[in-house]
């Protein structure tokens, strides 16, 4: 690993669907360690985004990973540099249990031999991956029966245990609770320390208690970017989350946003 | 106990079950003439062990692996026929439509040695370079179904059109010897059952350590989820393509076994039709289980044998209607209802929240 941190920058990234332009020229950097809350009104092109950085969605620009083009490889190399996604759907291997879910994570580099042989003892990472992302009680467990929150700390988990050096979170707290969201923003400070992390994401209250950073997308741009309190009161944000520019924005709740 | 009996005593009893069952109850019951049919079913069975891998864990409706069975097949009847020719000799039906020379693709099974290799070498670059090609285009589901069926229909007609090489309609069959040793001696009729038998519970073995293992659990995610494995860093198509090889070899040897003991191949063994009856024996004996494919395999043809006996008729509509009724109330096959019967309870988890869609 380089000992300079890392970092990702967007340059006029831009993916069109039949003429479509779901994402219009965004160019945006993250530094390593800069917790960063991407938001926006649904259908800004935030998902469309994490899809064109992780090579699901065909971009035209530039991403790129510290020194590494992105774009125009292949999904599978794009993870094996080390970027790492969630789906805003769990996505979880449902028929397997938590402790097959996260060493399938850790296993893209294994060789033949390692993996037509049975798993013997539990590597030491996976364990410590089921301690950070506290699932280490559920291990044993199909992935299918865990409740939303889990599956959700579960997809951390599998992108953790590998090391991933960039997370990019599609809506991970959509439809957790109170106490799971404030577990889960606690997770992503401790993990994102010293790792690349976009998080998108709807929730306000969720945003201002652990974003650094936020940019805003509306209608595939980035509208406003900087830290919460900046974006708070950018009268364009207001006026493209709630038609008007409010003055009391400060009060507005998680159901008014979005 | 050992750990490995204590971990997986009912798997190890299996095994013991299908091999006493194999080599010592079948050949002390059953007359020569149904012992060699067994035989036939038993190669059935290995194809049926491959879609088992192929579709039960990987998720592939492999619905043309007569194409392989028949791959394997003709490669074991080619040489066989040259065998009996003698030493430079020509086989009796190129003579009777062809021009009498041995073609140049012919030539090299003379050897036994090639012919044992390709058995297995050509249904496993057929296979590889087929699968790597569908899916890496990522063609699955039903388009990948219709695909593999469409290529078994080519490939009998592709048999039916050469005569003069591959026997046509009638196939290749009078078969004389097997690497020497005289087929119409019963002694080695049962010793081509042993051989079969002995291959089909390598199989099983080679696919219970397959589903142990680390591959085991990835093809089961890919099959879930392939997307998600592809963002973790594996290419998917080679998950799969390594699965479909497997399956293709396993058919391919088991075509080549069926051409001693059945004492025939033709076009008829290997197109459509063969090709959806494999599957069913898979569906009906539990798809993603170890022992189930090879069980339902052996029993479907065992049930069409007997039945087309007695009702000559009747068996395809009985296919049709079995294949139905398992397929819509038992999608795990006859195996589940075991599993219905010793079914733990699982440990206790909250149900799933609903999810809020209050921030929308
Ligand atoms: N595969 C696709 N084909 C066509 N249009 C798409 C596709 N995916 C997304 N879109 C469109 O692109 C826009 C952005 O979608 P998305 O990125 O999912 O928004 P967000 O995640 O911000 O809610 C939407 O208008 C959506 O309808
Ligand atoms: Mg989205």
């Amino acid at each position: 690993m380089s000992m300079t941190a890392d970092y990702l920058e967007l340059s006029d990234v831009r993916v069109e669907f039949d003429g479509f332009r779901a994402v219009d020229g965004v160019s945006l950097t993250v530094l390593q360690g800069d917790l960063r809350f991407l938001i926006g009104p649904n259908g800004a092109g935030k998902t469309t985004l994490v899809d064109a950085i992780t090579g699901l969605a065909r971009a035209a620009g530039s991403i790129r990973f510290g020194r590494t083009e992105l774009l125009g490889r292949k999904a599978h190399r794009i993870a094996r540099l080390g970027v790492g996604r969630t789906f805003q759907t769990a996505s979880v291997f449902e028929d397997l249990s938590v402790l097959q879910n996260l060493d399938i994570a850790a296993g893209a580099e294994r060789g033949p031999v390692t993996m037509l042989r049975a798993r013997g003892r539990t590597p030491e990472r996976i364990d410590e991956t089921l301690e950070t992302v506290g699932l280490t009680a559920h291990r044993d467990l199909k992935a299918g029966t865990l409740s939303h929150g889990q599956k959700q700390w579960l997809e951390i988990g599998m992108l953790l245990v590998r090391d991933a050096r960039v997370l990019l979170l599609d809506e991970p707290v959509a439809g957790m609770s109170g106490e799971e969201r404030t577990r889960t923003g606690e997770l992503l400070r401790r993990v994102g320390a010293d790792r690349t992390v976009v998080v998108v994401e709807h929730d306000m209250d969720f945003m201002r208690s652990f974003a650094d950073s936020v940019t805003v997308l509306h209608a595939g741009s980035v509208l406003s970017e900087g830290s919460v309190a900046e974006v708070q009161s950018d009268p364009r944000v207001q006026e493209v989350y709630l038609g008007t520019a409010p003055t009391d924005a400060a009060n507005d709740s998680d159901e008014a946003v979005a | 106990m050992t750990p490995i009996v204590r971990r997986h005593g009912a798997t190890l009893a299996g095994f013991a079950a299908v091999a006493v069952a194999l080599f010592a109850v079948a050949p002390s019951v059953l007359s020569t003439f149904r012992l060699s049919l067994l035989g036939q079913f038993v190669c059935f069975a290995m194809v049926a062990v491959g879609i088992g891998l192929a579709w039960g864990r990987g998720g592939m409706l492999t619905l043309g692996q007569g194409v392989y069975f028949g791959l394997g097949a003709y490669v074991m009847a080619m040489h066989m026929k040259l065998d009996d020719a003698g030493p430079g000799g020509v086989p009796d039906f190129m003579q009777l439509y062809g021009n009498g020379e041995v073609p140049l693709w012919w030539e090299p099974f003379r050897s036994p040695v090639i012919t044992l290799v390709a058995v297995a070498a050509i249904p496993a670059a057929v296979a590889f370079v087929l699968g790597w090609a569908i899916f890496r285009r990522g063609v699955r589901g039903a388009y990948f179904a219709i695909l593999s069926q469409a290529l078994a229909a080519a490939f009998a007609i592709l048999l039916i059109g050469q005569q003069a090489t591959t026997g046509g309609t009638n196939g290749l069959n009078g078969f004389r010897s097997f690497f020497g040793y005289d087929l119409f001696d019963p002694v080695n009729k049962r010793m081509l059952f042993f051989i079969a038998s002995g291959a089909l519970l390598l199989m099983l073995l080679a696919a219970w350590q397959l589903y142990r293992s680390r591959y085991g659990e990835l093809l089961v995610a890919v099959r879930d989820q392939e997307q998600r494995v592809r963002f973790l860093g594996y290419d998917p198509a080679l998950v799969k393509t390594v699965a479909y090889v497997i399956a293709a070899v396993m058919a391919g040897i088991g075509g080549a076994l069926f051409v001693p003991i059945a004492g025939i191949v033709s076009p008829d063994d290997v197109g459509v039709v063969p090709s959806i009856g494999f599957l069913i024996g898979v569906a009906i004996g539990g798809r993603a289980t170890l022992f189930g494919p090879a069980l339902g395999a052996l029993i479907v043809a065992w049930a069409e044998t007997s039945l087309s006996e007695s009702f000559p008729s009747m068996w395809t509509y009985f296919q049709g209607v079995l294949f139905v009724v398992v397929v819509a109330f038992l999608p795990r096959g006859f195996a589940s209802v075991s599993a219905l019967w010793r079914r733990r309870p699982t440990p206790a988890t909250e149900p799933a929240p609903q999810r809020q869609e209050a921030t929308v």
